[in-house]
């Protein structure tokens, strides 16, 4: 492990990814103290133009202060962001075990229906979910792990496909371990690194899109965020450029960073496929 | 491929693609009965919109006196006769307001496929011929930070730059306001205004692929075909053209095909963006006024959509890789 750990922090991106993200975590964790107040209160005047001694990211149409939303939209960006991948990492892990353990009818139809989420256009379902079940975070956290287990099932089932015919699974079913023992206790421990790594980039992908409905006006409504500040600036551009470009940068930094670090683990973890150039 | 083994490979894929839309169908049926409130009244929405002659007709539409199979059998046979219902908003059919809008939907992201396909498989091919270099670096941070950024956000920055500061190009909708332009010049008008839309969506596809065409190029770069032709004597130029690139761009195109409905779904924020007259215009709008019908409708189409895109690419692959395993 302190060769994965060595060869991680050799990796500049996935150190600049680390930097980023601890600082958006705490700008999350602390925001009341680093941004005191409600965001969504009136700040200052409206429309101060960026770079403004007072309010030095600007304030918005309504003198919402620009630097106070980016501080509190890390919060849902992150509770969504987790929430939304540790309940798609529950679906996925569990669909594809069995799948790949099981394999025969059962891998088939598991997998006919992976390939069905995979194929519809995800985002479309993601809205409709959130629509018709009212905006909250849970409702967003629930649509977006629906539309993102189907590559973790992939990935795992092709993981125990590979491992269930190894002699540690062949010991422990002669030891007589139960079904699920098996499954959680032995394959699934040696599963685990391309799980690591998917997490991370599934993180990025479920920020992204929490951003993305919010932009079109599907957020949690009692809870400030980056994707309704993108939105809510949007028909204003042409005047007030900052209440947009500023929420969109946060935005980007935090997923480039979740992207950055995901790759160095995927690399750190397979120091030859990255030597190859393959990574 | 024979004639038969063909047009059974294609009959399986058509089969399939039925199955995937008929799952849609059911989705959007239990999506609807999942959700808190009678069908009647979640359809109807909570704008308060809703009169008791809409309400009645909607709960004679979804039958919510029968058993819950018989309506979704209901349900599905109003679909396959292409009746989604009715848009309460705007007093119109589901369908013929779709059909309105999906032509300018199909232009918008059969562009921004074709432009990421092919920019993105150039920048891969070009990244792995030069790999170590600047210019594979290059491709690799150009695909690293548009993989990163929101679309939405992308189309208003190409706004603010292009159309705000520089005037290059229009802004918003599909055709220039008060113009009654005809023919050539009609056209011309449209691209013009499609240009932005179009490079914003598929921009971040021209990531993906361009990352992915050059891992495929220099896995296949390795096998020993490869060091086959080379050791015939043929210079490098053939080599990577006719072998491998040949070969990796197969798993890219495979791989967009699978992406379609990611791209048709991403064409919601765009046409957002960019008001461009389209279906995921449309949804935005049924979103606003909380015309669930439409909604329903559109992930219907638009699923329909990418099943479509997805088959014309499996049927394009198994035409130019002969040794593809025709397997549904």
């Amino acid at each position: 492990m302190s060769g994965f750990w060595r060869r991680f922090a050799r990796n500049r991106g996935a150190v600049i990814g680390c930097v980023i993200f601890t600082i958006v975590l705490l700008m999350a964790l602390f925001a009341p103290l680093i941004a005191p107040g409600d965001p969504w209160r009136m700040a200052g005047p409206p429309r101060t133009d960026a770079f403004d001694p007072a309010h030095w990211l600007g304030t918005d149409m309504l003198g919402r202060d620009v630097w106070f939303t980016i501080v509190h939209g890390a919060r849902v960006s992150l509770i969504v962001g987790g929430g939304a991948t540790l309940a798609a990492l529950l679906i996925g892990v569990t669909l594809g075990a069995v799948a790949g353990y099981s394999g025969g009818w059962v891998d088939d139809v598991l997998m006919r229906f992976t390939e069905f989420f995979q194929s519809i256009p995800s985002f479309i379902l993601a809205l409709l979910i959130v629509a018709i079940f009212q905006p909250s975070v849970a409702s967003i956290v629930m649509a977006v792990a629906i539309v993102s287990w189907p590559p973790v099932a992939r990935v795992v089932r092709a993981e125990f496909m590979s491992l269930r015919s190894r002699e540690f699974v062949q010991a422990a079913i002669v030891l007589g371990q139960g079904r699920a023992q098996i499954i959680f206790g032995q394959i699934l421990p040696n599963a685990l690194s391309p799980i690591v790594v998917l997490s991370s980039f599934m993180v990025a992908t479920a920020i992204l899109l929490e951003a993305a409905l919010s932009f079109l006006g599907l957020g949690d409504p009692n809870v400030m965020s980056w994707g309704f500040m993108i939105g809510s600036g949007r028909s204003t551009i042409r005047i007030a450029w900052w209440t947009s470009v500023f929420p969109g940068i946060a935005l980007f930094l935090t997923v480039l960073a979740l992207n950055l670090i995901g790759e160095g683990i995927s690399d750190a973890l397979n120091p030859r496929l990255h030597d190859r150039g393959e990574a | 491929m024979t004639l038969s083994a063909f047009l059974a490979f294609l009959g399986r894929r058509l089969f399939k693609a039925f199955g995937v839309v008929l799952g849609v169908i059911i989705v959007a049926f239990f999506i609807v009965r999942l959700a808190p409130g009678d069908p009647a009244s979640v359809i109807a929405g909570q704008s308060g919109a809703a009169d008791a002659q809409f309400m009645a007709q909607l709960r004679q539409q979804f039958r919510l006196d029968e058993p819950l199979f018989v309506q979704l059998w209901i349900y599905l046979k109003g679909i396959a006769s292409f009746d989604f219902g009715f848009s309460h908003r705007v007093q119109r059919s589901v369908l013929g307001l779709i059909g309105e809008r999906l032509p300018a939907t199909i232009l918008l992201t059969g562009t921004a496929f074709a432009f990421s396909l092919a920019a993105g498989i150039s920048l891969g091919a070009m990244a792995a011929r030069r790999v170590g270099t600047f210019a594979d670096s290059a491709v690799t941070v150009l695909a690293l930070t548009f993989y990163a950024t929101p679309i939405f956000w992308v189309g208003l920055i190409f706004i603010l730059v292009f159309s705000v500061r520089l005037n290059w190009l229009p802004a918003l909708g599909m055709f220039s306001v008060g113009q009654d332009y005809t023919g050539l010049t009609a056209v011309l008008d449209v691209a013009h205004h499609l240009v932005l839309p179009a490079l914003t969506l598929g921009l971040f596809y021209m990531a993906l692929y361009a990352r992915l065409t050059r891992s495929s190029m220099l896995e296949i770069a390795s096998q020993d075909f490869v060091r086959t032709a080379r050791a015939k004597g043929l210079s490098e130029g053939p080599i990577l053209r006719r072998h491998v690139l040949r070969n990796a761009i197969l798993p890219v195109i495979g791989f967009a095909g699978v992406q379609a409905g990611q791209l048709v779904g991403g064409s919601i924020l765009v046409e957002t963006v960019f008001s461009w007259p389209g279906v995921g215009r449309l949804a935005f709008e049924a979103l606003l006024a909380r015309d669930y019908n439409l909604l329903l409708g559109v992930f219907i189409v638009t699923s329909a959509m990418a099943v479509i895109i997805n088959l014309i690419t499996d049927v394009v692959i198994a035409l130019i890789d002969p040794r593809i395993e025709v397997e549904g």
